[in-house]
């Protein structure tokens, strides 16, 4: 597939599979359309030509049909963007009750489980605003969980937090990784892609440079970009 | 001032401001409905209801309210014979209410875009990313948050919308303040000023509440980010 942004050129010819199952890293240096290419995954942008397919439907371009396909699609945003005006209870089962017309009851139950997962059911009465950046990341991916997605699409989810609250993000995010979801995960965080990644995808310059698995990229890069992407953040 | 209190003998002005009261009444509930459809409208992916907001803001909103008043009672009441209700001067009543409920309603509308601008993006992102259509995310994801920013701008709408409904003098309600004030100038030139001053702190009696309880109302249900 291909993408604009006016003259330039954001994502160029990508054909990326994703298994069922399989957790892939996107890494890549800022402005190389990582981010793009998660947010077209769930078409938060529109893509010029190509197809996005998951299990086996093709993503429609607009209404219900889409509406239906992106209830399938779990994103967690680098922002959170936790509904402001409601609790973080109403966050987990807004999906559930509105989407998929689930009793309430019943979603509340399953928001109470999800939360506890990821360590926040003792702040399921508070608004978002009053919880810290890492609990309400925490939050989104409950929230994300709660419509049981095929796929989760993580775009940099913990590049706004404070260093003290990435690893409780990621351990929840490891975790998820190791009961199978399907994960596409895009981040600055290679502590994360060495540990849960099945694969590792580089992307620059619009373009995946190179696939592999963490093992082999992380020690024996074969692009240019990528030796020189891996010198600069690993020289410290 | 025994001049000043036979004026209330004579003239009934708590009727007369009654009668503003309940023009803005109605005609604010029904601005606020036809203003966030509007809204809605504006904010849509539907070009065509998009340029249907859009114009519909910029007629109203740049037509003298005399003249859609006016043309409520000559054009559409005497001309077209459109009655609205059996007895004339309910009627004309009615019809003053739509007027000024179709003038404001682009006030709103425009109060609301201002609302929703004030809701970050990333909100309809996520709305739309657990599956929520157009209409479920502006409901129950947009809306609510934009009318919470949106307070301040109502309020002054609505205090616009007290004050304009003397205008419905112009649609032939003469059991409006206005209208009395002019009747009672007429018969008791000797007390103009003090018959002046009487309206204009009647109005101010009735809007200060307003603007301190959107104050208060802005600040106690903003949302916190």
């Amino acid at each position: 597939m291909n993408k604009h942004f006016g003259e330039l050129h954001v994502l160029r010819d990508i054909n990326l599979d994703v298994a069922r199952g399989e957790v892939v890293v996107v890494i890549g240096p800022s402005g190389s359309g990582k981010s793009t290419l998660c947010r077209a995954i769930n078409r938060l942008e529109t893509i010029d030509d190509g197809q996005i397919m998951i299990d086996g439907e093709v993503l429609p371009a607009e209404g219900k049909a889409l509406a239906k396909l992106r209830a399938d699609v779990g994103m967690v945003f680098q922002s959170f963007n936790l509904f402001a005006h409601k609790s973080i209870l109403e966050n987990v089962t807004l999906g559930p009750i509105k989407v998929k017309g689930m009793k309430g009851g019943e979603a509340k139950e399953l928001a109470m489980s999800l939360l506890k997962r990821v360590g926040v059911d003792n702040q399921a009465q508070k608004l978002p605003a009053q919880l810290s950046g890492g609990q309400q990341q925490r939050v989104a991916i409950a929230r994300a969980l709660a419509m049981k997605p095929k796929v989760m699409l993580f775009d940099e989810p913990t590049s706004a937090l404070d260093p003290e609250m990435i690893n409780e993000v990621l351990d929840s995010m490891v975790a998820l990784a190791k009961e199978g979801m399907t994960m596409i995960v895009v981040t600055h965080e290679m502590g994360f892609a060495r540990k849960a990644a099945d694969r590792v995808v580089f992307m620059a310059d619009g373009q995946i440079m190179e696939e592999a698995t963490p093992e082999s990229f992380f020690t024996n890069p074969q692009s240019d970009r990528a030796k020189d992407f891996l010198g600069k953040i690993l020289s410290h | 001032m025994e001049n000043y209190l036979s004026l209330f003998e004579t003239y009934d002005v708590p009727a007369a401001f009654w009668v503003n009261i309940q023009l803005s009444f109605w005609a604010a509930i029904f601005a606020l409905v036809i203003g966030t459809v509007l809204a809605l409208f504006r904010i849509s992916p539907i070009p065509s209801l998009q340029w249907f907001g859009a114009a519909y803001v910029n007629i109203f909103r740049n037509t003298p309210l005399t003249i859609i008043l006016a043309f409520g009672f000559l054009g559409l009441f005497s001309v077209m014979q459109v009655s609205l209700a059996g007895d004339l001067n309910a009627s004309l009543f009615r019809i003053a209410i739509v007027g000024l409920a179709l003038y404001h309603a682009a006030f709103v509308c425009e109060a609301i875009r201002s609302g929703v601008n004030t809701v970050p993006l990333g909100q309809a992102e996520a709305a739309r990313a657990i599956g929520l259509g157009f209409l479920p995310a502006a409901r129950l994801v947009i809306l609510p948050q934009a009318f919470r920013g949106a307070i301040a701008p109502l309020g002054n709408v609505l205090i616009a919308l007290i004050k304009n409904s003397t205008v419905a003098a112009a649609g032939s309600v003469a059991t409006e303040s206005s209208s009395l004030m002019k009747t009672m100038i007429e018969f008791r030139s000797d007390l103009v000023i003090p018959i002046f001053l009487t309206f204009a702190l009647g109005f101010v009696i009735l809007v200060i509440p307003i603007g301190l309880l959107t104050t208060w109302a802005s600040r106690k249900l903003a949302v916190a980010r």
